[in-house]
Parts: structure tokens; sequence; C-alpha cells
């Protein structure tokens, strides 16, 4: 069994609202010296079958350019773990 | 003649459109549940406003793995009409029916207003009875429909046609002030290449009737367009 975790990422090149508003928050908080924060998304799920890595990593890379990401606006990479 | 207005979990202008056609330009319709997959006997297809799936994840990002929207997608092919209005705009970019996809508004605030849309193009089955460059008016209701396209595909709308109503201000000119959400290029409502499907964040269906609202009955020129249209193809 694979434990699959996933960032997903607004690009680079949009302008991200939610982000600034934090920024703005956390410069609010007294922490002058922050920058370029960014908003995103965290999942995490078990792959459940046994799968060789390379398949694994088909697989949720499948799941995560279908569903789990937009590519027009959006990156997303992940991780894989083997559960014993 | 006859209407489908396909009805998600969450789904809640459904009503609103159904009345629309069916009380106020007195067309036949009919709801469609999403687990519905015949859609053999209707001339279009509506996609709804709401909250298909409660957003999670992207607005229509869940809602696109209905069993309707495989579907909708043969019927498309098959050249029926298709319009998705707000929530189903969003869900007609996440089966990638046309092109692009919803950020969030640059406000972050939800949006609820009326506003000014300019007819960019009458090459398409819901403005063809409109003129070029004639000026709506109809209200908004989102939080993601700041329209987002790359500078590469952004070319080809423009080249293809493809941009059906862009955003403006009430004396017809593009500015910050008439655009509600920050979409790119004021883009408000989108065509595909065949032109068969329309996907627009304003309301049509909420602008039908002298009585409510603000008053103006502008939607229901989109939506006659297609009736129209729908007749003359027979």
């Amino acid at each position: 069994m694979w434990k699959v975790e996933v960032i997903v990422r607004l690009k680079q090149n949009l302008l991200d609202p939610q982000g600034k508003a934090v920024e703005g928050a956390m410069n609010n908080l007294g922490y002058v010296d922050i920058e370029n924060v960014r908003a995103g998304k965290f999942f995490e799920f078990d792959l459940t079958s046994s799968l060789e890595r390379k398949s694994a990593e088909l697989k949720a890379d499948d799941i995560c350019s279908k569903l789990l990401a937009n590519p027009v606006i959006e990156d997303y990479n992940f991780t894989l773990t083997e559960v014993l | 003649m006859k209407f489908g207005v396909v009805v998600f979990p969450g789904s809640n202008c459904d009503q609103d459109c159904f009345y629309a056609l069916n009380n106020v330009l007195e067309v036949p319709v009919n709801y469609i549940w999403h687990r519905n997959q015949n859609l053999e006997d209707y001339d279009c297809i509506v996609l709804p406003g709401g909250f298909s799936y409660g957003d999670y994840l992207r607005p229509g990002a869940i809602a696109r793995f209905s069993p309707v929207i495989e579907s909708v997608v043969n019927y498309v092919e098959k050249g029926g009409l298709v319009l998705g209005i707000c929530n189903g705009f969003q869900i007609l970019l996440e089966a990638g029916l046309l092109p692009g996809a919803m950020i969030k508004n640059e406000s972050l605030k939800f949006v609820c207003r009326d506003i000014y849309l300019r007819v960019e193009s009458t090459e398409s089955p819901f403005t063809e009875d409109c003129e070029e460059g004639e000026i709506l008016s109809m209200p908004v209701a989102h939080k993601d429909g700041n329209y987002f396209i790359d500078e590469e595909n952004l070319i080809k709308l423009k080249e293809r046609d493809q941009i059906v109503l862009r955003y403006v201000s009430s004396d017809g000119t593009e500015n910050e002030t008439g655009n509600p959400n920050g979409a790119i290029d004021n883009i408000a409502a989108i065509t595909n290449r065949q032109r068969n499907v329309l996907g627009m964040m304003p309301h049509p269906e909420r602008s039908v009737e002298k009585l409510l609202g603000s008053g103006s009955e502008d939607g229901l020129k989109l939506l006659l367009s297609a009736v129209s249209f729908i007749k003359e193809r027979g």
C-alpha cells in the first residue's frame, strides 16, 4: 500500500488574491518581512493495491491531472511512501 | 421542441431556468437528474447555476464526473445545443467542452449585482437575434467567475471569434468598473469552435420579467434566440 501526499499550487504567473490577503494579515500581525505568500491545497490518500512504485506513480499522476488539479491554472506534485 | 435543465446536487438556479423557459417563454422543459444519461429527445440542454457538490475541490470539478456529463459530451459532438450558466459554465470548463478555467474573483468577494454586457459575436445560436455591439443588462452572482486562459489560447479565442459577451460599463466601454470579477480581457461568455456550446457567468434566467430585479428583460433575448434557432433548424 502507498500513502500519497499531494500539493496543488496556483501557477506562479497567476495572481493569488487569497495569498495576498493572508500576506496582509501576516504584516498586520507584526511580521513585516514576509512576502510572496501563496495559498494552495493539500491532499492525502491511501492507494490500497500492491503496486510497483512506477505504477503507483502513474496512477497518482492520473488522479492529480484529471481531478485534484486543473492543469490550466494549477501545478501539482506528490510524494509516495510505501506503507508496509 | 424540448429543453432540458440538468439538476446536480447543489444546483440552485434550476427552477429559475425552468420558470424562464416554461412560464415566460412557454416552451416545453424537463428536469434531467444528473444520473440520467438519456438526452436524445432534447433540443437544448441547460446546465444551471448553483453550487454543485458544494463547490468542493473547484467549482464544477466533481459535477464534471456526473453520469449526465458523459452524455452531454456525446450530445455536443452530435451538434446538440448546450447552455452553461454560472456554475454550468464552470462545469463546461472542467469537462473540457470549453477552453480556459475559473479562478476566484479578484476581490475575493462573492459578487451579486447587475452588470452590463456587450454582444461581441452574433455567430451563436444564443445571440443571433442580437445586434453586434448591443448592450445587455443582467445580474451576476458568483465568487469564482474570474475567467482565465493563457495568452496563446486567448489569441486563438479572438481569432476564432469565440468571445461572445464581454463585461462593459453602462456606456459600453470596457474598464475596471464594468468587470465584476477580474476576468481576463473582460470575458463574460465564450463558445466552442463548433459554436453549439455557450458558457456564460451572468444569469439570463434572472432577467426575464420587468417586475423583478432591475426590470431588465435582456436575458430573454438570449433564450429567445435559442428558441428561434431551434425552430429554424426544425
